[in-house]
Parts: structure tokens; C-alpha cells; sequence
């Protein structure tokens, strides 16, 4: 494994994107930042920028409003870069499925590269998918 | 050549970047540990500078190419000679110049000056609100700055030379041990925090509020710059505070041990006062800075002249 790939494993920033959620999954997200669970252990620290961020963590339906922005979010985001679907509304819109303003699901607009399920996921729940990321990530190199 | 040896690897750039890695990762863990959390491993800071350099470099279309790529570059050549200069006058006797005291305090503003002129070519309104507030800070620090670093220049009848005040306090005590000598330390702490933008001050980035203001627009080796140069500013700025007021550094026998803590005190004062406090607004931190802190200052020169 080259250098670079794990120095990124080791320090994943990540940035905090809401394409049309109610407010769980994000409220679950910063959960796992909290004195309880503390990502920052791993390196895992929350950015306010997507120029500065190494993961998009996308919750929500994907509205049609929404398509364009996180279109135009993921291509700022620097190369390499994942993103992580969180919630059962990002992976097929959940109770909201066959709504008429939300045509696409997440992974239909941007490349997902893992996918955390539940209504809303725990946070002990979010580190395992990234875990598991990073290990998916660490097999590949 | 023994120039450039000094200015790159000791006790220039490379040491101070692992330096002020280091100290990096003891302001996060002292951070994690004040909230109650476990916080980061202890090459944390070292795996962020290379995974910064791995990343792609995105240039927005709109900005100044040239001024945004190169203003990190000179605030981190600015700090690497502060550092230099410092760890020199420290280390070896009669290796500074006349005004030298002069030149690192100008040298120190050349940070902030960089990140200004970064932000502001990146044509993004948040850099440029993030910019046009460090202008307002650098301002408002500036001044009682000056004034207390006054107070050891007093104390020894005048001598703006570095290697001049460490042995002034040599022979006649540490600079902190008088009265003005403490007023003006509590002066310089409260500026390093400004100069440092940590919390209190950490208006101009404000990530809560401007989204990393400055450097919103920096992604990969010239964001890796900006965060290596703000790292050694963390170890060179309360190494400088070591020299002014503590008497500096010496490297004989177990005074190594009593050199370091007096760093890591002042490292840990700052990571404790930025661990404590709320974010002021600007207009708060101008007045604050402008009014009771620079009558301090004042008191503390006034002081020293009468000798005190």
C-alpha cells in the first residue's frame, strides 16, 4: 500500500452533506463526533468545506432541487475521494418511495462507495460502515 | 552554505516542522482530553500533512493563479526564519545581528500577511470576509504586541539584540520575575492567542460560522502548507515568548528537561486558554485588545522605566 493511500486512511475528513433529510441521519453523524464515541481517534474530523474533505457523508432523498448541488459538491471535493451514503432514504428514499419530487435515488447521481442502512443508522453503526470502508479501501491497494 | 544548512534542516525547516508537529499533536490530545475524549494518535498531524500533499490541487476559475498558489509558500519561508533566528541566538553565543528583535517581529506578521493576500486572490466573499477580519485582528494585535515586547528591551537598558537580552537575564534574572516583566507576559499570551487564532480570536476562521474563512478554497499541497505553517507557528511564537521573558533555552546536562517544560508550559497555557473561552466578534476583539490590554502593556513599560 503506497503512502499516500494511508495517510488517507489515517486522517479521512469528512464533509457533512443534506440532500433533502429530516434531520436524523445528521443528527446521528454528529453523535459519533461527541466525547462518547469520538471519531477523531481514528483521525476522522469534520470540515466545514468541501474543498478541504476526503468523504462525503450524503444523507437524504435526493431531491430534484438537490441533484445539481451535490452534482456540483462532489466535483469540488479533491480527488481521491469517497462517498457514503447514510440512511435508508439515501439508499432507496425509504417511506418516500414513488414521491414525485425525488425521481433519483443517491448512488444514481454520484458514485456511492458504501452504504450504512437504517431509519436513522446509530452512530455505532456509522463507524462500522466506515470501518469497513477503510478496509475495503486497504484491500484493494 | 552553513546559511542554507541552518535555514533547511537544523534549526530551520525541517526541524521545526517536526517540532511543531509534534506540538500539534500535544494541542489536539491536551483538546480531546479537556473534552473528556480520548482524541488523536500521536502521528496524527504527520498523517494529515502527507494525505494533504497526496490530494488533487483544485484552483477555482475566477481567483489569481499565481498569488493563490504562492502566498502560503511565503508565510512558511517567514516563519522558517523566525525559527532559524531564534533557535540560533539560543544555541550558539554571538550568532545574531544588531536589530535582529526588530526583524523576527516583523518576520511573525508575515503569516497572517500571506493568508490575507491567499484569501483575498481566491475570490470566494467568505475568504474575503475571513481576510478582511484578520486585517481588523492583525491591527488590533499589532499594537499591544509591540508594547510588551517593549518591556524586556526597558529592562535591559535598551538592547535590541536577542543574544543580548538572554544574557541580560543570564546575569540579572528572567525577565518574568519583576512585576512589569509578569504584565507584559500576560500581555504577549493574550496576543500570541490573536496572533495564533485560536480561540478566543479564531475570528477570521470561525468554523462554525465562515466555514474555515481563509483558506476555504485551499485543497491539497497548498492547503498542507497553510496548516504545516500555522503547526510551526505553534512552536516558534511561545519559543520566542521562552527567549523574551524565560531567559531561552540551554542544552547542558538536565537543564534540556527544565528548557522543554518551560515550551511545553506555555503550549499547554494557550491550548487551556483556547479550551475555555467562547468566540469573541471582531468589534469585541478590537476593543478588548485596544483598551485593557494595551493599558496593561503600557502600565508594564511605565513600570520598567521606573525599574520595577
Amino acid at each position: 500500500m503506497g503512502i499516500k493511500l494511508k495517510a488517507l486512511t489515517k486522517s479521512l475528513w469528512v464533509y457533512h452533506l443534506s440532500t433533502g433529510s429530516c434531520n436524523n441521519c445528521d443528527i446521528e453523524i454528529l453523535d459519533c463526533l461527541t466525547p462518547r464515541f469520538d471519531l477523531e481517534r481514528f483521525g476522522i474530523v469534520l470540515v466545514g468545506s468541501p474543498r478541504h474533505a476526503d468523504a462525503l457523508l450524503v444523507t437524504g432523498n435526493m431531491t430534484i432541487k438537490s441533484m445539481e448541488r451535490a452534482k456540483e459538491v462532489y466535483e469540488q471535493m479533491p480527488k481521491p475521494g469517497v462517498v457514503i451514503a447514510i440512511g435508508t432514504c439515501a439508499l432507496n428514499h425509504g417511506v418516500f418511495s414513488g414521491s414525485y419530487v425525488m425521481p433519483k435515488t443517491v448512488d444514481e447521481v454520484l458514485p456511492v462507495d458504501i452504504y450504512i442502512p437504517g431509519c436513522p443508522p446509530k452512530p455505532e453503526g456509522i463507524i462500522a460502515g466506515v470501518a469497513k470502508l477503510l478496509a475495503l479501501v486497504k484491500e484493494k491497494a | 552554505m552553513e546559511h542554507v544548512f541552518n535555514y533547511l534542516i537544523f534549526p530551520g525547516f525541517l526541524f521545526t516542522a517536526f517540532a511543531g508537529i509534534l506540538a500539534s499533536w500535544i494541542d489536539r490530545k491536551v483538546t480531546a482530553r479537556v473534552q473528556w475524549r480520548v482524541g488523536p494518535p500521536f502521528l496524527q498531524p504527520l498523517y494529515d500533512i502527507v494525505k494533504l500533499l497526496g490530494k488533487e490541487t483544485v484552483i477555482p476559475r475566477a481567483c489569481s493563479r499565481f498569488t493563490f498558489l504562492l502566498s502560503p509558500v511565503f508565510g512558511l519561508a517567514a516563519v522558517t526564519a523566525v525559527s532559524t533566528i531564534v533557535w540560533k541566538t539560543m544555541l550558539w553565543q554571538n550568532r545574531g545581528f544588531a536589530g535582529d528583535l526588530i526583524v523576527v517581529v516583523y518576520l511573525l506578521m508575515i503569516p497572517s500577511i500571506a493568508l490575507i493576500v491567499g484569501g483575498f486572490a481566491s475570490k470566494n466573499p467568505i475568504a474575503s470576509l475571513g481576510a478582511s477580519r484578520e486585517m481588523k485582528l492583525m491591527l488590533a494585535d499589532e499594537l499591544p504586541f509591540l508594547i510588551a515586547v517593549m518591556v524586556p528591551v526597558v529592562q535591559s537598558n535598551g538592547a535590541i539584540k536577542l543574544d543580548q537580552l538572554i544574557a541580560y537575564q543570564h546575569t540579572h534574572g528572567m525577565v518574568v520575575g519583576s512585576i512589569s516583566g509578569v504584565l507584559a507576559l500576560i500581555v504577549v499570551i493574550i496576543t500570541t492567542q490573536a496572533k495564533l487564532t485560536l480561540v478566543p480570536f479564531d475570528i477570521p476562521e470561525a468554523e462554525t460560522e465562515i466555514m474555515g474563512g481563509l483558506e476555504v478554497e485551499y485543497s491539497g499541497t497548498p492547503l498542507a502548507i497553510i496548516k504545516l505553517t500555522r503547526m510551526m507557528m505553534l512552536f516558534t511564537l511561545p519559543m520566542f515568548l521562552v527567549l523574551l521573558f524565560w531567559g531561552g533555552v540551554s542544552f547542558q546536562g538536565w537543564s534540556i528537561l527544565w528548557s522543554i517544560l518551560k515550551y511545553v508550559f506555555f503550549l499547554v497555557l494557550i491550548v487551556l486558554i483556547r479550551n475555555t473561552n467562547p468566540r469573541l466578534r471582531i468589534d469585541q476583539a478590537v476593543k478588548f485588545l485596544w483598551g485593557p490590554v494595551t493599558f496593561i502593556g503600557i502600565a508594564a513599560v511605565v513600570l520598567a522605566l521606573m525599574g520595577k
